[in-house]
């Protein structure tokens, strides 16, 4: 299986104050990784640099077959559509309505003919379950609602890797579930690669074909595998204090 | 763009597809399946799938959309293609919206519309006036109920980070005033009455007045955008629960700062007010200090001064009061704060020139 990301001897700073050092990983097309640890361990900002917000100083960031370091800023644009980032609150923008939100990135990308627009913008709601709420504003809809708004908009352009920094954080299981749904769907469906940024112990072991797990102590990753594995085998205490974790 | 798809066409008119149907791919390839339609009058097309390799969501959709409209017919669909079918679920892309789209609004109903707003926000106004009016004097008997550092605080922004903005402005209004009244007043051999009407201006309207304004659009914007983005981030609510007073907590100290440090601003800019119009007299009129001094003092007295303090004591509740008022107006999000931020400014300075029109015509009586 090919690589999707290529993450080599990365070291995350902000100024001198290091977060991540010599961090290596690589994402195989398809799959669906996690990144897990506790709060303030470096996740999010591990995120920023996939995406291209953050460029690496020291190591290596590869997404797509561009490394991230090296490409000027209209190349970074220009790759960015390929993928899709679904933000903590969703990142909806709050003065145009679910269809323009999602509508954004295509008027932005392609010239498409307005009737098929619109059957694209519904049908990318109705994917999210949330068909007949595309005149509805991101402040009419609930917590859930707006994650699954924003992940309406992160496939808008089929992206080949999907982003999510905390899926589920401050979500009912009822409505986590069907967050875990649709990843899982559109996993299946479109092939999507997936990187979850989270510390939701039933999104990874339900979801998660392989993980990695940060320490804010070692600045850096501590365990890796299938997170079943993880959770059986290891014999590092702050792996199985994470991962044996009562998830019921 | 690269073309991700082939389209071939068998001898009884199937349109064969074969390669990748993506989204990039998928303007062209309707305009392609619009133009025979168009030039081939039949009443419905095969569309035969069965070597096409993939596609995405929007490709599927491209094929569903051509399927509705009755015109293609889809056939031999392979597994990789009906997947991506499957993630479409075509009776939820038919579903009427729960909300209507915003239509644009007929004139007479936006002004009536616009006429039950202001009535609103004048009754909100006066209820939070009237809250404001409660606790101030409870503020005054309970000293320490008063937030003494954030009074500091909001003192230091209202009053301290202002003065090199009210000093440079006071100063260019001042020199202006001058400038342009010697160019006549110069023709009549009235130079040293450019002392008297700049003396005038500045104190009994144009210190209070820009004062106000420069402090409307750098705080009473501010207090808006910080209690409503506490609005937006439940910050309030917080507050709230926790047993706090949002009025008192909030608004109360923003006031109270606004107060005592707009009237000391108002004087400051008279004073550079002053100097502009000494610069213009004493380098372009040949005006003797002590003259221009003495000229300005004999126009101006101790009453024109406490009236100009007062009425800038006014401004400053405005402000401060509707600068807060609007902050606790929020609900929404980033947007609402936006309107509040703006309306805020837009307010305060009606509301300023109201009660500068008010003072003129009660000193007026006064004397």
């Amino acid at each position: 299986m090919e690589e999707a990301i290529i993450v080599e001897n990365l070291t995350a700073a902000y100024g001198d104050n290091v977060i991540l050092t010599d961090v290596s990983f690589r994402v195989l097309r398809g799959e669906i990784f996690a990144i897990a640890g506790g709060s303030g361990c470096g996740k999010s900002t591990l995120l920023k640099y996939l995406i291209g917000l953050y460029r690496p100083e020291v190591g290596r960031v590869i997404v797509e077959g561009v490394d991230i370091a090296q490409a000027d800023d209209d190349t970074i644009n220009a790759h960015r559509r390929k993928f899709g980032v679904l933000f903590q609150s969703g990142g909806l923008i709050g003065s145009m309505t679910l269809a323009e939100n999602i509508a954004l990135p295509l008027k932005e990308t392609l010239h498409l003919p307005s009737p098929f627009l619109t059957y694209l913008v519904r049908a990318k709601l109705g994917m999210v379950n949330l068909a007949g709420y595309e005149n509805h504003y991101p402040a009419e809809l609930s917590g859930g609602m707006k994650k699954r708004a924003g992940l309406a908009r992160a496939i808008a352009l089929d992206p080949a890797i999907l982003f999510f920094d905390e899926p589920t954080a401050g979500l009912d299981p009822v409505t986590s579930r069907e967050i875990y749904e649709l990843i899982s769907i559109i996993n299946r469906g479109m092939k999507t690669t997936m990187v979850i940024v989270t510390h939701d112990l039933d999104l990874i072991f339900r979801l998660a074909h392989e993980v990695i797990l940060l320490d804010g102590e070692k600045k850096g990753i501590i365990a890796r595998g299938k997170p079943e594995e993880l959770k059986s085998f290891t014999r590092d205490r702050r792996v199985q204090a994470f991962f044996q974790r009562d998830t019921r | 763009m690269a073309k991700g798809y082939q389209l071939s066409r068998e001898k009884d008119g199937t349109i064969r597809l074969s390669g990748q149907i993506s989204l990039p791919q998928v303007p062209l390839f309707l305009k392609e399946m619009e133009r025979i339609f168009r030039e081939e009058n039949q009443a419905s097309f095969k569309i035969d799938l069965t070597d096409l390799e993939g596609v995405d969501s929007a490709g599927a959709l491209a094929l569903a959309q051509l399927e509705e409209t009755g015109k293609a017919i889809l056939k031999g669909m392979t597994e990789e293609v009906r997947r991506v079918f499957e993630l479409i679920d075509r009776d939820t892309i038919h579903q009427p919206p729960l909300h209507e789209a915003e239509q644009r609004t007929p004139l007479f109903e936006s002004v009536g519309a616009l006429c039950i707003k202001m009535a609103y926000d004048f009754v909100t106004l006066m209820t939070f006036a009237g809250e404001l009016i409660i606790s101030l004097p409870y503020c005054l008997f309970h000293p320490r109920s008063l937030r003494w550092n954030d009074i500091f605080r909001n003192m230091k922004r209202t009053g301290v980070d202002a003065l090199p903005i009210v000093g440079l402005l006071s100063l260019l209004i001042g020199l202006i005033m001058a400038f342009m009244s010697s160019l006549q007043l110069k023709q009549l051999g009235a130079n040293i009455y450019v002392a008297s009407l700049v003396g005038i201006a500045i104190i009994k309207e144009l210190g209070p007045m820009m004062t106000a304004i420069i402090v409307a659009g750098r705080s009473g914007s501010a207090f808006a955008a910080e209690i409503g983005t506490m609005i937006v981030n439940e910050e309030v609510d917080a507050l709230t629960t926790m047993g706090f007073h949002p009025i008192r907590f909030l608004a109360i100290p923003k006031i109270i700062a606004t107060a005592i440090v707009v009237p000391l601003l108002t004087l400051y800019a008279m004073m550079f007010g002053i100097l502009g119009g000494l610069i213009v007299g004493i380098i372009g009129l040949d005006i003797t200090l002590t003259t221009y001094l003495r000229e300005s003092l004999r126009v101006v007295d101790v009453w024109d001064v406490t009236t100009s303090l007062i009425k800038a004591f006014t401004f400053a509740l405005l402000i401060a009061g509707v600068g807060c008022h609007r902050g606790f107006q929020v609900s929404g999000g980033a947007e609402a704060v936006g309107e509040a931020t703006t309306s805020a400014v837009v307010t305060s300075i009606f509301l300023i020139i109201v009660a500068d029109a008010a003072y003129a015509v009660i000193l007026h009586y006064i004397g």
